[in-house]
Protein backbone atom coordinates (compact mmCIF):
# COMPACT_ATOMS: atom_id res chain seq x y z
CA UNK A 1 0.00 0.00 0.00
CA UNK A 2 1.60 2.92 -0.67
CA UNK A 3 1.30 5.37 2.54
CA UNK A 4 0.56 9.01 2.27
CA UNK A 5 3.77 9.77 4.86
CA UNK A 6 6.66 7.39 5.53
CA UNK A 7 9.31 8.15 7.89
CA UNK A 8 12.06 6.02 6.65
CA UNK A 9 14.66 5.29 9.68
CA UNK A 10 14.73 9.02 10.68
CA UNK A 11 17.91 9.36 12.97
CA UNK A 12 18.62 13.00 14.67
CA UNK A 13 21.31 13.83 16.95
CA UNK A 14 22.29 17.12 17.91
CA UNK A 15 25.57 18.51 18.58
CA UNK A 16 26.51 19.24 22.16
CA UNK A 17 29.81 21.03 23.33
CA UNK A 18 32.56 20.13 21.08
CA UNK A 19 31.57 17.88 18.53
CA UNK A 20 30.11 15.32 21.63
CA UNK A 21 26.59 14.60 19.52
CA UNK A 22 23.87 13.99 21.31
CA UNK A 23 21.37 11.14 19.59
CA UNK A 24 17.91 11.92 20.48
CA UNK A 25 16.09 9.99 17.80
CA UNK A 26 17.21 6.37 16.46
CA UNK A 27 16.07 5.20 13.36
CA UNK A 28 12.79 5.77 13.74
CA UNK A 29 10.45 4.04 10.86
CA UNK A 30 6.49 4.87 10.91
CA UNK A 31 3.98 4.71 8.35
CA UNK A 32 0.78 6.98 8.12
CA UNK A 33 -1.87 6.14 5.45
CA UNK A 34 -4.24 8.24 4.50
CA UNK A 35 -6.99 9.38 6.36
CA UNK A 36 -5.36 7.69 9.34
CA UNK A 37 -4.82 8.96 12.69
CA UNK A 38 -1.59 8.10 14.36
CA UNK A 39 -0.06 9.36 17.67
CA UNK A 40 3.10 9.91 19.03
CA UNK A 41 3.17 8.89 22.60
CA UNK A 42 6.48 9.37 24.90
CA UNK A 43 7.76 10.48 28.20
CA UNK A 44 8.89 14.12 27.87
CA UNK A 45 12.31 14.75 25.97
CA UNK A 46 12.15 11.70 24.37
CA UNK A 47 11.93 13.51 20.94
CA UNK A 48 8.28 13.72 19.62
CA UNK A 49 8.64 17.57 18.91
CA UNK A 50 11.99 17.13 17.17
CA UNK A 51 10.46 14.04 15.09
CA UNK A 52 7.27 16.26 14.13
CA UNK A 53 9.52 19.19 13.17
CA UNK A 54 11.64 17.22 11.24
CA UNK A 55 8.47 15.88 8.90
CA UNK A 56 7.41 19.73 9.33
CA UNK A 57 11.15 19.99 7.17
CA UNK A 58 12.00 22.43 9.91
CA UNK A 59 14.91 20.37 10.86
CA UNK A 60 16.91 17.99 9.16
CA UNK A 61 17.40 14.83 9.64
CA UNK A 62 21.16 13.77 10.75
CA UNK A 63 20.12 10.10 8.95
CA UNK A 64 17.14 8.83 6.37
CA UNK A 65 14.06 10.01 4.94
CA UNK A 66 10.90 12.07 5.13
CA UNK A 67 8.51 10.48 2.48
CA UNK A 68 5.40 12.53 1.80
CA UNK A 69 3.32 11.23 -1.57
CA UNK A 70 6.22 9.31 -3.00
CA UNK A 71 8.84 12.93 -2.12
CA UNK A 72 11.38 13.25 -0.32
CA UNK A 73 10.42 16.35 2.66
CA UNK A 74 13.34 18.63 2.54
CA UNK A 75 11.83 22.10 3.37
CA UNK A 76 8.64 23.71 5.29
CA UNK A 77 5.55 23.39 3.07
CA UNK A 78 1.76 24.17 2.59
CA UNK A 79 1.03 20.37 2.33
CA UNK A 80 1.54 20.09 6.09
CA UNK A 81 -0.68 21.74 8.60
CA UNK A 82 1.61 22.53 11.78
CA UNK A 83 -0.11 23.27 14.63
CA UNK A 84 2.45 23.62 17.80
CA UNK A 85 2.63 22.83 21.13
CA UNK A 86 3.04 26.76 22.14
CA UNK A 87 0.14 29.48 20.94
CA UNK A 88 1.25 31.18 17.79
CA UNK A 89 -1.08 33.33 16.46
CA UNK A 90 0.25 36.19 15.36
CA UNK A 91 -0.64 38.62 17.81
CA UNK A 92 -1.48 41.18 15.86
CA UNK A 93 -4.17 40.07 13.81
CA UNK A 94 -7.76 38.86 14.70
CA UNK A 95 -8.71 35.58 14.68
CA UNK A 96 -9.96 36.02 11.27
CA UNK A 97 -7.28 37.55 10.01
CA UNK A 98 -4.58 34.99 11.40
CA UNK A 99 -6.79 32.08 9.00
CA UNK A 100 -6.57 34.76 6.19
CA UNK A 101 -2.94 35.21 6.65
CA UNK A 102 -2.37 31.24 5.64
CA UNK A 103 -3.88 31.87 2.41
CA UNK A 104 -1.55 33.42 0.36
CA UNK A 105 -2.09 31.67 -2.47
CA UNK A 106 -6.19 31.82 -2.68
CA UNK A 107 -7.48 34.98 -4.34
CA UNK A 108 -8.00 37.76 -2.05
CA UNK A 109 -11.80 38.08 -2.57
CA UNK A 110 -12.11 34.52 -1.58
CA UNK A 111 -10.24 34.63 1.87
CA UNK A 112 -12.76 36.06 3.77
CA UNK A 113 -15.13 33.23 3.27
CA UNK A 114 -12.49 30.54 3.22
CA UNK A 115 -11.43 31.88 6.83
CA UNK A 116 -15.34 31.70 7.83
CA UNK A 117 -15.85 28.53 7.01
CA UNK A 118 -13.08 27.19 9.34
CA UNK A 119 -13.53 29.38 12.09
CA UNK A 120 -17.31 28.46 11.90
CA UNK A 121 -15.93 24.56 12.18
CA UNK A 122 -13.87 25.02 15.46
CA UNK A 123 -17.11 26.97 16.46
CA UNK A 124 -15.45 30.86 16.75
CA UNK A 125 -17.49 32.36 14.44
CA UNK A 126 -18.70 34.85 16.97
CA UNK A 127 -15.03 35.74 17.59
CA UNK A 128 -13.76 36.26 14.32
CA UNK A 129 -12.73 40.04 15.20
CA UNK A 130 -10.53 39.10 18.21
CA UNK A 131 -7.28 39.81 18.97
CA UNK A 132 -5.49 36.49 20.38
CA UNK A 133 -4.81 38.14 23.39
CA UNK A 134 -8.93 38.57 24.48
CA UNK A 135 -9.47 34.84 23.48
CA UNK A 136 -8.81 32.17 25.89
CA UNK A 137 -6.02 29.79 26.01
CA UNK A 138 -8.50 26.72 24.24
CA UNK A 139 -9.71 29.18 21.71
CA UNK A 140 -6.39 30.60 20.46
CA UNK A 141 -5.51 26.69 20.01
CA UNK A 142 -8.96 26.51 17.69
CA UNK A 143 -7.84 29.10 15.45
CA UNK A 144 -4.86 27.53 15.50
CA UNK A 145 -6.21 24.36 14.23
CA UNK A 146 -8.53 26.77 11.72
CA UNK A 147 -5.57 28.13 10.12
CA UNK A 148 -3.97 24.96 9.46
CA UNK A 149 -7.27 23.35 8.10
CA UNK A 150 -7.36 26.45 6.16
CA UNK A 151 -4.57 25.33 4.22
CA UNK A 152 -6.05 22.18 3.12
CA UNK A 153 -2.96 19.91 3.84
CA UNK A 154 -2.04 16.57 3.15
CA UNK A 155 -1.09 15.76 6.62
CA UNK A 156 -2.35 18.09 10.20
CA UNK A 157 1.10 17.69 12.27
CA UNK A 158 0.00 18.33 15.74
CA UNK A 159 2.55 18.79 18.41
CA UNK A 160 0.81 18.42 21.88
CA UNK A 161 -2.39 21.10 21.05
CA UNK A 162 -3.85 20.43 24.08
CA UNK A 163 -1.24 20.18 26.18
CA UNK A 164 -1.50 23.25 28.29
CA UNK A 165 -5.40 23.41 28.38
CA UNK A 166 -7.47 21.77 31.41
CA UNK A 167 -9.03 18.46 31.63
CA UNK A 168 -12.15 19.52 30.55
CA UNK A 169 -11.37 21.64 27.93
CA UNK A 170 -9.13 18.85 26.76
CA UNK A 171 -11.83 16.05 26.54
CA UNK A 172 -14.05 18.60 24.29
CA UNK A 173 -11.49 19.82 22.38
CA UNK A 174 -10.30 16.45 21.45
CA UNK A 175 -14.11 15.74 20.46
CA UNK A 176 -14.30 18.51 18.39
CA UNK A 177 -10.90 17.09 16.50
CA UNK A 178 -12.35 13.96 15.83
CA UNK A 179 -15.25 14.95 14.06
CA UNK A 180 -13.36 17.41 12.15
CA UNK A 181 -11.07 14.63 11.47
CA UNK A 182 -13.89 12.40 10.64
CA UNK A 183 -15.98 15.10 8.31
CA UNK A 184 -12.63 16.09 6.51
CA UNK A 185 -10.99 12.79 5.70
CA UNK A 186 -7.92 13.99 7.62
CA UNK A 187 -4.95 12.65 7.78
CA UNK A 188 -3.37 13.33 11.72
CA UNK A 189 0.24 12.95 13.25
CA UNK A 190 -0.23 13.83 16.53
CA UNK A 191 2.13 14.03 19.68
CA UNK A 192 1.18 13.61 23.07
CA UNK A 193 2.20 12.08 26.14
CA UNK A 194 -1.57 11.45 27.50
CA UNK A 195 -2.10 7.73 27.42
CA UNK A 196 -5.84 8.48 27.44
CA UNK A 197 -5.60 11.22 24.78
CA UNK A 198 -3.71 8.92 22.52
CA UNK A 199 -6.11 5.75 22.64
CA UNK A 200 -9.27 7.91 22.17
CA UNK A 201 -8.20 9.96 18.87
CA UNK A 202 -6.03 7.13 17.05
CA UNK A 203 -5.98 4.43 14.91
CA UNK A 204 -2.52 3.31 15.78
CA UNK A 205 -0.57 4.77 19.07
CA UNK A 206 3.27 4.98 17.86
CA UNK A 207 5.29 4.56 21.80
CA UNK A 208 8.64 6.36 21.76
CA UNK A 209 11.41 5.06 24.15
CA UNK A 210 13.54 7.33 25.36
CA UNK A 211 16.98 7.48 25.49
CA UNK A 212 17.82 7.39 22.63
CA UNK A 213 14.16 8.02 20.85
CA UNK A 214 12.81 4.42 19.49
CA UNK A 215 9.67 3.49 18.40
CA UNK A 216 9.12 0.70 21.22
CA UNK A 217 5.69 -0.66 19.89
CA UNK A 218 2.94 0.26 17.50
CA UNK A 219 -0.04 -0.33 19.31
CA UNK A 220 -3.41 -0.62 16.99
CA UNK A 221 -6.10 0.85 18.37
CA UNK A 222 -9.68 -0.92 17.54
CA UNK A 223 -11.89 0.94 19.29
CA UNK A 224 -15.12 1.37 17.31
CA UNK A 225 -15.95 4.87 16.01
CA UNK A 226 -17.69 7.92 16.79
CA UNK A 227 -15.80 7.17 20.03
CA UNK A 228 -17.63 8.41 22.52
CA UNK A 229 -16.50 9.54 26.40
CA UNK A 230 -18.39 6.76 27.49
CA UNK A 231 -15.42 4.37 26.01
CA UNK A 232 -13.14 5.36 28.18
CA UNK A 233 -14.55 3.06 30.96
CA UNK A 234 -15.28 -0.25 28.67
CA UNK A 235 -12.90 -3.47 29.10
CA UNK A 236 -10.93 -2.62 26.07
CA UNK A 237 -9.92 0.51 26.58
CA UNK A 238 -8.64 0.04 30.21
CA UNK A 239 -6.72 -2.90 28.93
CA UNK A 240 -4.64 -0.93 26.59
CA UNK A 241 -4.50 2.07 28.55
CA UNK A 242 -3.00 -0.46 31.34
CA UNK A 243 -0.66 -2.37 28.54
CA UNK A 244 0.55 1.41 27.07
CA UNK A 245 0.97 3.07 30.50
CA UNK A 246 3.27 0.07 31.57
CA UNK A 247 5.27 0.65 27.89
CA UNK A 248 5.59 4.34 29.16
CA UNK A 249 6.57 3.65 33.01
CA UNK A 250 9.25 1.41 32.17
CA UNK A 251 10.93 3.72 29.47
CA UNK A 252 9.98 6.55 31.91
CA UNK A 253 12.54 5.30 34.44
CA UNK A 254 14.45 4.68 32.30
CA UNK A 255 14.35 8.45 30.91
CA UNK A 256 15.01 10.14 34.20
CA UNK A 257 17.15 7.76 35.87
CA UNK A 258 15.06 7.67 38.79
CA UNK A 259 15.45 3.60 39.03
CA UNK A 260 17.29 3.71 41.94
CA UNK A 261 15.86 5.87 43.89
CA UNK A 262 12.30 4.50 43.33
CA UNK A 263 13.43 0.57 44.18
CA UNK A 264 14.83 2.17 47.65
CA UNK A 265 11.74 3.57 48.36
CA UNK A 266 10.09 0.01 47.07
CA UNK A 267 7.41 1.59 45.07
CA UNK A 268 6.05 -0.83 42.26
CA UNK B 1 -28.14 44.65 66.44
CA UNK B 2 -27.70 48.35 67.36
CA UNK B 3 -25.03 50.37 65.31
CA UNK B 4 -22.20 50.44 67.91
CA UNK B 5 -18.68 51.55 67.21
CA UNK B 6 -16.50 48.08 66.90
CA UNK B 7 -12.84 47.91 66.76
CA UNK B 8 -11.26 46.55 63.36
CA UNK B 9 -8.18 43.98 63.51
CA UNK B 10 -5.76 46.89 62.99
CA UNK B 11 -7.55 48.75 66.04
CA UNK B 12 -8.95 51.43 64.28
CA UNK B 13 -12.05 52.54 64.92
CA UNK B 14 -15.05 52.61 62.57
CA UNK B 15 -18.93 52.53 62.31
CA UNK B 16 -19.99 48.95 61.70
CA UNK B 17 -23.30 48.83 59.77
CA UNK B 18 -23.80 51.43 57.41
CA UNK B 19 -20.55 51.32 55.20
CA UNK B 20 -18.62 48.19 55.61
CA UNK B 21 -17.76 48.17 51.94
CA UNK B 22 -16.18 51.32 51.54
CA UNK B 23 -14.19 50.83 54.83
CA UNK B 24 -12.75 47.52 53.05
CA UNK B 25 -11.53 49.10 50.06
CA UNK B 26 -10.07 52.34 51.63
CA UNK B 27 -7.91 49.11 53.58
CA UNK B 28 -6.74 47.58 50.63
CA UNK B 29 -3.27 47.71 49.04
CA UNK B 30 -2.97 49.63 45.82
CA UNK B 31 -1.70 46.92 44.03
CA UNK B 32 1.67 46.86 41.58
CA UNK B 33 1.46 47.28 38.70
CA UNK B 34 -2.05 48.12 39.17
CA UNK B 35 -4.36 50.29 36.10
CA UNK B 36 -6.07 53.51 36.61
CA UNK B 37 -8.40 55.07 34.71
CA UNK B 38 -7.05 57.92 32.15
CA UNK B 39 -8.75 60.96 34.05
CA UNK B 40 -7.04 60.04 37.08
CA UNK B 41 -3.60 59.96 35.20
CA UNK B 42 -4.60 62.72 33.94
CA UNK B 43 -5.42 64.84 37.36
CA UNK B 44 -1.80 63.04 38.95
CA UNK B 45 0.10 64.20 35.82
CA UNK B 46 -1.51 67.93 36.03
CA UNK B 47 -0.66 68.37 39.62
CA UNK B 48 2.86 67.47 39.53
CA UNK B 49 3.59 69.86 36.56
CA UNK B 50 1.99 72.30 39.03
CA UNK B 51 3.63 71.54 41.55
CA UNK B 52 6.93 72.09 39.51
CA UNK B 53 5.34 75.42 38.14
CA UNK B 54 4.96 76.92 41.85
CA UNK B 55 7.75 75.92 43.25
CA UNK B 56 9.62 78.27 40.25
CA UNK B 57 7.40 80.82 40.84
CA UNK B 58 7.80 80.90 43.90
CA UNK B 59 11.63 80.89 43.99
CA UNK B 60 11.87 83.51 41.39
CA UNK B 61 9.41 85.84 43.17
CA UNK B 62 10.49 85.40 46.59
CA UNK B 63 13.64 87.00 45.66
CA UNK B 64 15.55 83.32 46.43
CA UNK B 65 17.95 84.02 43.92
CA UNK B 66 18.60 86.87 41.93
CA UNK B 67 16.24 87.06 38.64
CA UNK B 68 18.84 87.53 36.02
CA UNK B 69 19.74 83.73 37.05
CA UNK B 70 16.11 82.51 37.57
CA UNK B 71 13.22 85.20 35.84
CA UNK B 72 10.22 84.90 37.14
CA UNK B 73 7.26 83.07 35.05
CA UNK B 74 5.98 86.23 33.95
CA UNK B 75 9.05 87.77 32.63
CA UNK B 76 9.33 84.49 30.51
CA UNK B 77 6.07 84.76 29.12
CA UNK B 78 6.57 88.54 28.22
CA UNK B 79 9.77 87.32 26.27
CA UNK B 80 7.86 84.58 24.65
CA UNK B 81 5.21 87.08 23.50
CA UNK B 82 7.91 89.23 22.11
CA UNK B 83 9.60 86.15 20.40
CA UNK B 84 6.91 85.44 18.66
CA UNK B 85 5.64 88.97 17.95
CA UNK B 86 7.82 89.76 15.25
CA UNK B 87 7.30 86.47 13.72
CA UNK B 88 11.19 84.72 14.53
CA UNK B 89 9.69 82.24 16.96
CA UNK B 90 7.72 80.67 14.19
CA UNK B 91 10.81 80.71 11.45
CA UNK B 92 13.27 79.59 14.54
CA UNK B 93 10.90 76.72 14.99
CA UNK B 94 9.98 76.27 11.39
CA UNK B 95 14.19 75.42 10.35
CA UNK B 96 14.69 73.18 13.58
CA UNK B 97 11.88 71.16 13.16
CA UNK B 98 12.95 70.65 9.31
CA UNK B 99 16.29 69.58 10.36
CA UNK B 100 15.14 67.66 12.81
CA UNK B 101 12.69 65.99 10.77
CA UNK B 102 15.42 65.30 7.66
CA UNK B 103 18.05 63.96 10.29
CA UNK B 104 15.65 61.80 11.94
CA UNK B 105 14.19 60.59 8.30
CA UNK B 106 17.26 59.35 7.30
CA UNK B 107 18.75 58.00 10.01
CA UNK B 108 15.65 56.06 10.68
CA UNK B 109 14.90 55.16 6.73
CA UNK B 110 18.47 53.67 7.00
CA UNK B 111 18.60 51.91 11.03
CA UNK B 112 15.51 50.04 10.42
CA UNK B 113 16.29 48.02 7.15
CA UNK B 114 19.55 47.99 8.39
CA UNK B 115 18.61 46.61 12.01
CA UNK B 116 15.92 44.20 10.59
CA UNK B 117 19.02 42.28 8.65
CA UNK B 118 21.33 43.01 11.40
CA UNK B 119 18.48 40.75 13.58
CA UNK B 120 17.92 37.73 11.42
CA UNK B 121 21.32 37.40 10.28
CA UNK B 122 24.34 36.70 12.28
CA UNK B 123 26.60 37.00 9.44
CA UNK B 124 25.06 41.14 8.89
CA UNK B 125 25.29 41.49 12.34
CA UNK B 126 29.17 40.71 12.47
CA UNK B 127 29.59 42.76 9.85
CA UNK B 128 28.16 45.35 11.09
CA UNK B 129 27.67 45.92 15.03
CA UNK B 130 31.63 46.05 15.64
CA UNK B 131 32.21 49.16 13.37
CA UNK B 132 28.47 50.78 14.49
CA UNK B 133 29.68 49.60 18.13
CA UNK B 134 32.90 51.22 17.68
CA UNK B 135 31.67 54.91 16.21
CA UNK B 136 28.85 54.85 18.96
CA UNK B 137 30.78 55.56 21.57
CA UNK B 138 32.60 58.24 19.69
CA UNK B 139 30.44 61.39 21.28
CA UNK B 140 28.23 62.63 18.29
CA UNK B 141 29.13 66.68 19.71
CA UNK B 142 33.01 66.18 18.90
CA UNK B 143 32.38 65.71 15.57
CA UNK B 144 30.89 69.48 15.42
CA UNK B 145 34.01 71.09 14.79
CA UNK B 146 34.91 68.62 11.97
CA UNK B 147 31.99 69.12 10.23
CA UNK B 148 32.03 72.67 10.36
CA UNK B 149 35.47 72.22 8.38
CA UNK B 150 33.93 70.16 5.99
CA UNK B 151 30.03 71.37 5.26
CA UNK B 152 30.55 74.91 7.35
CA UNK B 153 27.23 76.09 8.57
CA UNK B 154 25.50 74.40 5.71
CA UNK B 155 22.42 72.49 6.44
CA UNK B 156 23.89 69.18 5.35
CA UNK B 157 26.50 69.81 8.53
CA UNK B 158 23.64 69.49 10.65
CA UNK B 159 21.72 66.99 9.02
CA UNK B 160 25.41 64.90 9.83
CA UNK B 161 25.50 65.83 13.49
CA UNK B 162 22.04 64.48 14.00
CA UNK B 163 22.10 61.01 12.12
CA UNK B 164 26.02 60.76 14.35
CA UNK B 165 23.98 61.28 16.98
CA UNK B 166 20.89 59.36 16.35
CA UNK B 167 21.62 56.59 13.75
CA UNK B 168 23.68 54.63 15.73
CA UNK B 169 22.16 53.73 18.83
CA UNK B 170 19.04 53.56 16.60
CA UNK B 171 20.31 50.79 14.65
CA UNK B 172 21.44 48.23 18.06
CA UNK B 173 18.05 49.09 19.39
CA UNK B 174 15.98 48.03 16.40
CA UNK B 175 18.42 45.06 15.62
CA UNK B 176 17.23 44.02 19.57
CA UNK B 177 13.39 44.34 18.86
CA UNK B 178 13.93 41.97 16.03
CA UNK B 179 15.82 39.11 17.81
CA UNK B 180 13.22 38.81 20.49
CA UNK B 181 10.68 37.68 17.82
CA UNK B 182 9.46 34.73 19.27
CA UNK B 183 10.95 31.80 16.52
CA UNK B 184 7.64 29.82 16.81
CA UNK B 185 5.94 32.96 14.49
CA UNK B 186 9.09 32.45 12.17
CA UNK B 187 8.71 28.83 12.18
CA UNK B 188 4.84 29.03 11.41
CA UNK B 189 5.25 31.33 8.67
CA UNK B 190 7.40 29.09 7.13
CA UNK B 191 5.01 25.79 7.89
CA UNK B 192 2.87 28.20 5.88
CA UNK B 193 4.90 28.73 2.84
CA UNK B 194 6.16 31.76 3.44
CA UNK B 195 9.53 32.90 1.63
CA UNK B 196 12.54 34.53 3.86
CA UNK B 197 11.70 37.29 2.40
CA UNK B 198 7.66 37.16 2.94
CA UNK B 199 8.80 35.76 6.75
CA UNK B 200 10.84 38.67 7.47
CA UNK B 201 8.13 41.26 6.20
CA UNK B 202 5.00 39.48 7.46
CA UNK B 203 6.20 37.92 10.39
CA UNK B 204 9.68 39.98 11.37
CA UNK B 205 8.29 43.21 10.80
CA UNK B 206 5.28 43.34 12.17
CA UNK B 207 6.02 41.19 15.21
CA UNK B 208 8.96 44.03 16.05
CA UNK B 209 7.02 46.60 14.42
CA UNK B 210 5.40 48.04 18.24
CA UNK B 211 9.07 48.29 19.21
CA UNK B 212 10.88 49.57 17.06
CA UNK B 213 7.95 52.52 16.96
CA UNK B 214 9.04 52.85 20.59
CA UNK B 215 12.73 52.75 19.79
CA UNK B 216 12.02 56.28 17.26
CA UNK B 217 10.35 57.92 19.96
CA UNK B 218 12.92 57.81 22.01
CA UNK B 219 15.49 57.97 19.51
CA UNK B 220 13.35 61.47 18.54
CA UNK B 221 14.37 62.12 22.03
CA UNK B 222 18.14 62.28 21.57
CA UNK B 223 17.37 64.01 18.20
CA UNK B 224 16.34 67.00 19.76
CA UNK B 225 19.45 67.29 22.38
CA UNK B 226 21.63 66.99 19.39
CA UNK B 227 19.76 69.62 16.99
CA UNK B 228 19.84 71.79 19.93
CA UNK B 229 23.62 71.27 20.64
CA UNK B 230 24.36 71.95 17.13
CA UNK B 231 22.51 74.93 16.62
CA UNK B 232 24.12 76.40 19.79
CA UNK B 233 27.52 75.88 17.96
CA UNK B 234 27.00 76.77 14.43
CA UNK B 235 23.65 78.32 12.80
CA UNK B 236 22.51 81.34 11.94
CA UNK B 237 18.87 79.84 12.39
CA UNK B 238 16.71 77.73 14.89
CA UNK B 239 15.67 77.56 18.19
CA UNK B 240 19.38 76.56 19.81
CA UNK B 241 20.59 79.76 18.23
CA UNK B 242 17.91 82.00 19.35
CA UNK B 243 18.80 80.83 22.99
CA UNK B 244 22.45 81.27 22.01
CA UNK B 245 21.86 84.82 21.12
CA UNK B 246 19.89 85.33 23.64
CA UNK B 247 22.64 84.47 26.24
CA UNK B 248 25.21 87.01 24.44
CA UNK B 249 22.30 89.65 26.30
CA UNK B 250 21.95 87.67 29.06
CA UNK B 251 18.50 88.12 28.31
CA UNK B 252 17.47 84.64 30.62
CA UNK B 253 14.05 84.90 29.69
CA UNK B 254 14.39 84.63 26.02
CA UNK B 255 16.66 81.65 26.79
CA UNK B 256 14.24 80.31 29.41
CA UNK B 257 11.53 80.78 26.96
CA UNK B 258 13.39 78.87 23.84
CA UNK B 259 14.12 76.01 26.66
CA UNK B 260 10.47 75.70 27.31
CA UNK B 261 9.42 75.94 23.85
CA UNK B 262 12.00 72.99 22.99
CA UNK B 263 10.47 71.21 25.74
CA UNK B 264 6.78 71.38 24.50
CA UNK B 265 7.91 70.96 20.84
CA UNK B 266 9.55 68.00 21.88
CA UNK B 267 6.46 66.94 24.62
CA UNK B 268 4.20 67.22 21.11
CA UNK B 269 6.64 64.71 19.11
CA UNK B 270 6.35 62.15 21.99
CA UNK B 271 2.63 62.46 21.85
CA UNK B 272 2.37 61.87 18.25
CA UNK B 273 4.78 58.61 18.08
CA UNK B 274 2.58 57.15 21.62
CA UNK B 275 -0.78 57.99 19.49
CA UNK B 276 0.39 56.27 16.44
CA UNK B 277 1.26 53.24 18.52
CA UNK B 278 -1.69 53.54 20.08
CA UNK B 279 -4.00 53.34 16.73
CA UNK B 280 -1.43 51.14 14.86
CA UNK B 281 -1.23 48.49 17.83
CA UNK B 282 -4.33 48.17 19.25
CA UNK B 283 -3.46 44.29 20.59
CA UNK B 284 -0.64 45.83 22.74
CA UNK B 285 -3.63 45.77 25.49
CA UNK B 286 -1.16 48.02 27.77
CA UNK B 287 -0.50 50.44 25.62
CA UNK B 288 1.02 53.26 27.89
N1 LIG C 1 17.93 22.47 18.86
C1 LIG C 1 18.34 21.56 19.77
N2 LIG C 1 19.64 21.52 20.15
C2 LIG C 1 20.07 20.61 21.06
N3 LIG C 1 19.27 19.71 21.66
C3 LIG C 1 17.96 19.73 21.34
C4 LIG C 1 17.43 20.64 20.39
N4 LIG C 1 16.11 20.41 20.26
C5 LIG C 1 15.83 19.40 21.11
N5 LIG C 1 16.93 18.97 21.76
C6 LIG C 1 17.01 17.87 22.71
O1 LIG C 1 16.33 16.78 22.17
C7 LIG C 1 15.62 16.08 23.16
C8 LIG C 1 14.19 15.88 22.72
O2 LIG C 1 13.53 17.14 22.67
P1 LIG C 1 12.03 17.27 22.18
O3 LIG C 1 11.63 18.68 22.33
O4 LIG C 1 11.88 16.66 20.85
O5 LIG C 1 11.28 16.38 23.27
P2 LIG C 1 9.73 16.12 23.45
O6 LIG C 1 9.53 14.67 23.41
O7 LIG C 1 8.93 16.94 22.50
O8 LIG C 1 9.49 16.63 24.94
P3 LIG C 1 8.23 17.39 25.56
O9 LIG C 1 7.18 16.36 25.81
O10 LIG C 1 8.77 17.93 26.85
O11 LIG C 1 7.81 18.45 24.60
C9 LIG C 1 15.78 16.86 24.43
O12 LIG C 1 16.74 16.23 25.24
C10 LIG C 1 16.28 18.20 23.99
O13 LIG C 1 17.15 18.73 24.95
MG1 LIG D 1 7.62 18.60 22.67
Amino acid sequence: MADLLHIDHVSKSFEQRKGDAHLVLDSIDLTLGEGEFVSLLGASGCGKSTLLRIVAGLEVPSDGVVWLDGHEIVAPGRDRGMVFQQYTLYPWLTAKRNVEFALVDTPKKERPEIAAEYLEVVGLSDFADHFPSQLSGGMQQRVAIARALALRPRVMLMDEPFGALDAQTRGLMQELLLSIWERDRLSVLFVTHDVEESLILSDRVCVLGARPGRVREIVNVDLPRPRVYELRDSAEFITLKHHVHSLIHDEAVKATGLGNVLARGGYS
Amino acid sequence: MAPTPTVDAEGAPQASAPEPRSAVRRRRKRALYESIPTHHYALIAVISLAVLFLLWLFISTRGLVNTLFLPTPMEVWQATVTWQSDGTMLLDTKDSVIRILLGFAISSAIAIPVGIFMGVSKRVEAAVEPPVDFIRYMPAVAFIPLTLIWFGTDEIQKIVILFIGVFFQEVLLIMDHVKVVPRQYVEMGYTLGFTRWQVIRRVVFRSAAPGIVDTLRICMGWAWTYLVVVELVGANSGLGFRIQSAQRYLDTPTILAGIIWIGILGLTFDFAFKAFYNKAFPYMKRGR
